[in-house]
């Protein structure tokens, strides 16, 4: 007898709906036996991660909050890993955004600015994620230089960048000497969608960004050309289509998402800048991307799922002594299960008896 | 011991955590997969092997629980690419994220303790020898395995038989299938002995290079190591002058710091990784239309009846 792996022609779609389930099947699962190896009763820790994090209001607001950084970034670097274009340099985009948004709150911190401000905020952290993520695009096309390393590279960098920054020239003067910029003016931080939480306008926006990513991908030639070039690169080159401005435009567009989500949540929820201002928003979005089968919708889903745990983990480090890591376990499990189960769609499994073998 | 001598021994002992890793990652890219997660493996070694040397008190077992958990991480990869053809790069990075958050769970127990580093091994005779003895005789026992780790694996990957079907099954993993080779048996070896010197090499950080353990304390060296095989153009010898360079890199910039060059220390610290790009370009650069590395590399195979 033996098992082997014939290519399906056709993907049945109920097939694509159940795969990134089983692997959230799997990973509960997973994380039962891991907590009852760490000496905690599974049941009680599951629904510490998994349910209280959606028991009460403060704690779906935080998913939100939570999951919107999260999202913003799976959706661009979808975009990218569905034309098979390598950008794992997320985390350093967001940084880079996060740095130049921030930077336009502190210098006019102390004056009376207007509305104007806090959308030339935005704006310019899109724009300085966009061009950070343009260094290993260029890189990249004109010289072939590997985009994994080089964008991972630079995440290095700007870690650095925003660290030197934070305590050198953007120090808050008033702030003992922390390594941390001063807290930004009212009109430069995002209002609040309602009282009593963390919940604001960067929710929304994120969600009218992903319904238009939707469109951008299924109902554009642009979005077909992203896909062509991923699945059959022959055949867009036969059609026409430029790989190397392919490249630069899904590696602009991934680091203008992730810069907008960097400016966002220094705006929104840290109203600051320090030097831990992401938790690792950029490489735990690369899970997302994937758990969301590299669709803006099922990002949507996935985001807010990984927020769950991201929250959940917080409340299982408090109340039940778990570490914090062990949610980067979780969500590397999670991972590992949605590719495994993406084999499922790709391949048949067949048994065949000795003889046909 | 002047400084020169100081400055030279420093930058072998930074040097070789990343020629081990290196060399592992080497041979798995010449059978013809991409394992990016190197830095999982490596700080799951750098994890497992002091978290096994403090409870036991041997650091013998630490360096080979480190080596097994490297291959263990690297096994559970090769289940998801060779097992299910699964899309490489997503795997390695899955690899890389598993592996730093085990690490921390292993790890956690272990914050703060401190133990003794593994002791130097001097070679009687040759390490009296003035200037080069202590350099180059007077190591602890990775610097020489490193080494006869170069060695072999050249002479693995270019003398021998075993060898030359490995690279076959790198360069085409189709016609190697249809001469009857066991194209996912050998790069199932591979990816083992890949994980094999990651463990290695973490073990190096935890036990030798800084002797307690913090989180994240490999510091993106897997990273790095994968940047050092294609700057080797995937040969053992070149793979060395690489590491060698960078390991000078980075102590030579640690060196400016306490040296006081008027410019902030995070600038210097970034330096590694820029010049890594920068390398990187420059390799390609002068390679253009050459070797791209093993024509197989990083596609999936799946073995037709």
């Amino acid at each position: 007898m033996k098992l082997v792996m014939e290519r399906r022609t056709e993907t049945p779609i109920s097939l694509m709906l159940i795969s990134p389930l089983i692997a959230v099947a799997l990973t509960l699962i997973s994380a039962a036996i891991m907590f009852a190896l760490l000496g905690k009763d599974p049941v009680a820790a599951l629904s510490t991660y998994f349910l209280d994090p959606l028991s009460d209001s403060w704690g779906l607001q935080e998913v939100a909050v939570k999951a919107t950084p999260l999202v913003l970034i799976a959706v661009g670097l979808a975009v990218c890993y569905r034309a098979k274009v390598w950008n794992i340099g997320a985390e350093g985009q967001f940084l880079f955004g996060a740095m130049a948004g921030g930077y336009i709150a502190i210098i006019t911190h102390g004056s009376t600015q207007g509305p104007w401000l806090l959308p030339v905020m935005l704006l310019v952290g899109a724009m300085a994620g966009a061009c950070f993520a343009l260094i290993p695009a260029l890189l990249r096309t004109r010289f072939g230089a590997n985009e994994i390393l080089t964008s991972l590279m630079l995440v290095y960098v700007a870690e650095l960048l925003l660290d030197y920054l934070v305590r050198g020239p953007w120090r808050d003067p008033a702030g003992f000497n922390m390594p941390h910029s001063v807290v930004f003016e009212a009109e430069a931080t995002l209002p609040l969608l309602m009282a009593g939480g963390r919940l604001n306008i960067g929710t929304p926006i994120m969600i009218a960004i992903v319904f238009a990513f939707m469109l951008l991908m299924g109902r554009t030639l642009k979005g077909f050309e992203i896909r062509l070039v991923g699945e059959a690169p022959r055949a867009a080159r036969f059609a026409g289509f430029s790989e190397t401005r392919l490249i630069i435009t899904v590696f602009m567009i991934s680091g203008a998402l992730a810069g907008l989500a960097g400016v966002l949540e220094a705006a929104g929820t840290i109203k600051q800048l320090q030097p831990g201002i992401s938790p690792g928003y950029g490489f735990t979005a690369i899970i997302v991307a994937f758990l969301g089968r590299l669709n803006p919708i099922g990002c949507l889903f996935a985001g807010i799922f990984i927020a769950i745990t991201f929250i959940g983990g917080e409340n299982a480090q408090i109340m039940l002594r778990l570490p914090l890591d062990a949610t980067r376990v979780l969500q590397g499990l999670l991972l590992f299960f949605v590719l495994a189960c993406d084999s499922l769609l790709l391949y048949r499994f067949r048994l065949l008896r000795g003889a046909a073998a | 011991m002047t400084l020169f001598e100081a400055i030279i021994l420093t930058i072998i002992t930074a040097s070789t955590p990343l020629l081990i890793a290196a060399l592992g990652e080497l041979v798995v890219e010449r059978a013809g997969v991409l394992n990016l997660g190197v830095e999982g493996m490596m700080i799951i070694g750098a994890a497992a092997g002091i978290a096994a040397a403090i409870t036991t008190g041997s650091s013998t077992l630490g360096v080979l629980v480190a080596v097994l958990a490297g291959m263990a991480l690297s096994l559970v990869f090769a289940a998801l690419v060779l097992g299910l053809a699964a899309n490489q790069v997503a795997a390695g990075l899955a690899l890389a994220i598993l592996g730093l958050g085990l690490s921390g769970v292993i790890g956690a127990p272990f914050v703060g303790v401190q133990r003794a580093g593994i002791g130097k091994i001097e070679i009687p005779w040759l390490s009296d020898i003035p200037f080069l003895g202590p350099l180059l005789f007077r190591q602890d026992p990775f610097v020489y395995a490193s080494v006869a780790l170069v060695i072999g694996v050249w002479w693995f990957l270019t003398k021998s038989r075993a060898g030359l079907v490995l690279r076959a099954v790198g360069e085409n993993h189709a016609a190697a299938h249809a001469l009857g080779y066991p194209v996912r048996r050998i790069r199932l070896l591979a990816i083992l002995f890949g994980g094999g010197c990651a463990g290695l090499a973490g073990a190096y950080m935890s036990l030798v290079y800084t002797p307690f353990w913090t989180s994240g304390m490999t510091g993106g060296r897997g990273w790095i190591a994968l940047a050092i095989v294609v700057f080797a153009s995937w040969l053992p010898f070149r793979a060395m002058v690489g590491a060698y360079l960078f390991g000078a890199l980075t102590i030579l910039q640690l060196h400016a710091q306490s040296a006081g060059v008027p410019l902030p220390s995070q600038f210097l610290a970034a330096l590694p990784y820029l010049i890594t790009i920068l390398v990187l370009v420059l390799i390609m650069r002068a390679r253009r239309g050459g070797v791209a590395g093993p024509a197989s590399l990083g596609v999936p195979f799946v073995p037709d009846r």
